[in-house]
């Protein structure tokens, strides 16, 4: 594609100088020359009452992608367990591959994976690419990115989800780069468009503020990455169990260029907001870490899980891994009990799943309450413990 | 020790408001502000700066009026500033985005380490990082939350995971994404301040044809992803606040938790 201008033509007038923005036409010899410079914006092409200017950049196009076929998985695992997140995607996977009547698979890349391909059958992979080398053991950037790359180069997926966990954060966007197509981050719902059967990727900008649905349109696969505990695992095992695909794989140390030299477990308490039932959450309102001893009174009673806004995080009343939001986890429990918590947008992102909201805050005006299915207006340090007190009588 | 920092510059979310009308955001009287993530990652160049000497050039593509970011690097100790300003760059997915980035650090063509910040927030993507690493073809650690060393020649760093830290090393160049746990940021000079707004600044402006790039390249032209729609989230809730005194209140909502077999 260039831009170009035919000499017989040019007058010499100096149109074209004057509105190129990049300085990249010049008048050399009393005809206008068009210099390295040139971005082919076009802005030239109409300034010329001769026509003297011409081109061949011609509008975007949408290449033909028939051949492209299959909903992609990959399977997140550390030290030989699965991530959940990996079941959520085999579950959006198999609703979208339904959908456009191509087949799900997984892909698992480790050193010792045998333990992984029954759980990722069980859960709708009909297909299992697998790739088992030492260097795959941890989760390396460039090790995953090179074998992924190197898959999907020779079986030309259509979609390609990858959980956005800090490893999917990490790999995605560098392996986008390197298939050279486009990737949306941090997904929280996919459906497939009816008309083109495009991937209609939507997710939340401006810190929840806003949804957008983007479509991935000029390059395949269509690569996403999806928000860990928000689609729901379906189990479906295929009749003709699942296929299993062993790539070979040649991978050295040079070429990865990064060496974990230590993995350090930060003892956590075992916290799983993910599959709570129930979720006891204090905010700024809770003003105390004798306060927040109210709501895990509560909690223990419905067998519960406390959790903490970014306040009630920075402030020490919750550990950090209970941190509900944006930043923090996503959850989608039966019964939510937002307390001393005003309903930030930040906060309201993680808990949209939740079945039913309840509300306690002693501002009327609190925006939580728009989000609630039930609002007590009052002071939560006596209405947890009458709560918890009648519960208990019945 | 050359060190790129990359600062994008956003509206402060935390003030965001929606036209209930139009769904639109409200862009009016939102101050726009370095991205914070971004500020870390000065922070951290400047402190590799303080032990390793060298200098700091920092790059922010964005409008004309993005040049105040840049300004604020250098009222914290930037060394040099880039904005990257066309009408062909805008609409920019991160596909674009880190292309015109790389496009940049290609022409400045001497750096040992990049730093960007984990993530935007006003996309949230976190994917520029990565992808401007995998562009230059250079090693990149993210979720950085401390450097354990770092010489001309190599970097360990502790990068978090959800189960704690690993602690990576690789050689330079290098790119780091960095978090806010990472280190605690200064406040600006306010005389290295004033000198960052004089025309003499060390702040250099390029466009499209400066980076050697075509239109077609960048910005939304140059983007694989489209947005196709946006709305503001709506919530489909009961909505019911409970009357009456304390007792009354909790009494009520027991009820209706015991209707709906929640307890
Ligand atoms: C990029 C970004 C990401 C963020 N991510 C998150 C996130 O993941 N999670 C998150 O939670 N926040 C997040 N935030 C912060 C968010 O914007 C809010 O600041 C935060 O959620 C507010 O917490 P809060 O409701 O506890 O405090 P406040 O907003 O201060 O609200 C406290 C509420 O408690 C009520 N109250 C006070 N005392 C009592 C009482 N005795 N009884 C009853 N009610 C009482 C008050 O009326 C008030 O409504 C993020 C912000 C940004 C900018
Ligand atoms: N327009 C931009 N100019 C400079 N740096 C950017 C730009 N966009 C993104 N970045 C860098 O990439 C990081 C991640 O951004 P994002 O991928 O948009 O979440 C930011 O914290 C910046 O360091």
């Amino acid at each position: 594609m260039s831009i170009w201008i035919k000499h017989e033509l040019c007058s010499g007038c100096g149109a074209c100088v004057k509105v190129c923005p990049y300085a990249a036409v010049e008048i050399i010899d009393t005809k206008a020359c068009i210099n390295e410079r040139c971005t082919e914006c076009g802005v030239c092409l109409t300034s010329c009452k001769e026509k003297a200017i011409l081109t061949d950049v011609t509008e975007k196009t949408v290449p033909d992608f028939s051949d492209r076929k299959g909903v992609w998985v990959f399977a997140e695992q550390r030290d030989g367990i699965l991530n959940r997140v990996t079941f959520e995607l085999l579950g959006i996977g198999q609703l979208l591959a339904k959908e456009l009547n191509q087949e799900l698979s997984a892909i698992v890349l480790g050193s010792k994976i045998d333990k992984l391909i029954d759980p990722l059958a069980e859960f709708g992979a009909e297909n299992i690419y697998i790739a088992i080398h030492p260097s795959l053991n941890d989760y390396r950037t460039i090790a995953y990115t090179s074998v992924i790359s190197k898959l999907v180069r020779e079986y030309k997926p259509n979609i390609l989800l990858i959980g956005a966990t800090h490893t999917g954060r990490d790999l995605a966007p560098r392996l986008s780069r390197r298939l050279g197509v486009g990737l949306t981050a941090d997904c929280t719902e996919l459906s497939i468009d009816p008309e083109h059967g495009d991937l209609l990727q939507t997710r939340p900008a401006f810190g929840g503020n806003l949804m957008a649905t983007i479509i991935n349109r000029y390059s395949r696969p269509q690569m996403a990455t999806v928000r860990p505990g928000v689609m729901q695992q379906i189990k479906g095992k295929s009749p003709n169990g699942p296929r299993k695909i062993i790539k070979s794989v040649s991978l050295s140390e040079k070429e990865i260029m990064t060496r974990i030299l230590e993995v350090v477990k930060e003892e956590r308490q075992k916290v799983n907001l993910n599959e709570a039932k129930v979720i006891i959450t204090g905010g700024r309102g809770v003003g105390s870490l004798e306060g927040m001893k109210k709501l895990e009174a509560l909690a223990d009673l419905l067998g519960g899980e406390v959790g903490g806004t970014r306040v009630a995080v920075e402030e020490g009343w919750v550990t950090v891994e209970r941190q509900i939001g944006q930043t923090g986890q996503t959850v989608r429990p039966d019964l939510y009990f937002a307390c001393g918590i005003s309903g930030a947008i930040q906060h309201r992102a993680g808990i949209l799943g939740s079945k039913y909201i309840i509300a306690i805050n002693k501002d009327p005006m609190a925006p939580i309450f728009q989000v609630a299915d039930w609002g007590i207006v009052g002071d939560i340090h006596e209405v947890v413990p009458l709560l918890t007190e009648k519960l208990q009588q019945r | 020790m050359e060190t790129i920092v990359m600062i994008k510059q956003v509206p402060d979310t935390t003030e965001i408001r929606i036209d209930p009308s139009t769904g639109n955001l409200i862009r009016e009287g939102i101050e726009s502000i370095i991205n914070p993530d971004d500020r870390h990652a000065i922070e951290a160049a400047l402190q590799i700066k303080e032990k390793l000497g060298g200098s700091i050039i920092a790059i922010c593509m964005g409008p004309s009026q993005a040049i105040d970011a840049i300004s604020e690097a250098l009222g914290f100790g930037v060394d040099r500033g880039i904005l990257l300003t066309d009408k062909c760059f805008a609409g920019a997915d991160t596909w674009a985005t880190s292309f015109t980035l790389g496009r940049a650090v290609e022409k400045i063509n001497n750096y040992d380490l990049i730093i960007c910040g984990q993530q935007a927030i006003d996309g949230d993507t976190a994917q520029v990082g990565p992808q401007l690493a995998e562009y230059l073809h250079i090693p990149q650690i993210t979720y950085v939350k401390g450097i354990k060393e770092i010489t001309e020649k190599k970097i360990v760093a502790k990068r978090l995971v959800e189960s704690g830290y690993e602690i990576i090393g690789c050689g330079l160049p290098a790119l780091l994404t960095v978090v806010r746990e990472l280190n605690k940021t200064r406040f600006p000079r306010f005389d290295w301040l004033i000198d960052a707004c004089n025309k003499r600044a060390p702040i250099e402006i390029w466009n499209a044809a400066d980076l050697g790039v075509k239109a077609y390249q960048v910005g939304l032209q140059g983007s694989f992803t489209n947005v196709i729609s946006t709305y503001t989230p709506t919530f489909k809730r009961r909505g019911e606040i409970l009357e009456g005194d304390s007792q009354r209140m909790v009494e009520d909502l027991l009820t209706r938790l015991e209707e709906n077999h929640l307890v």
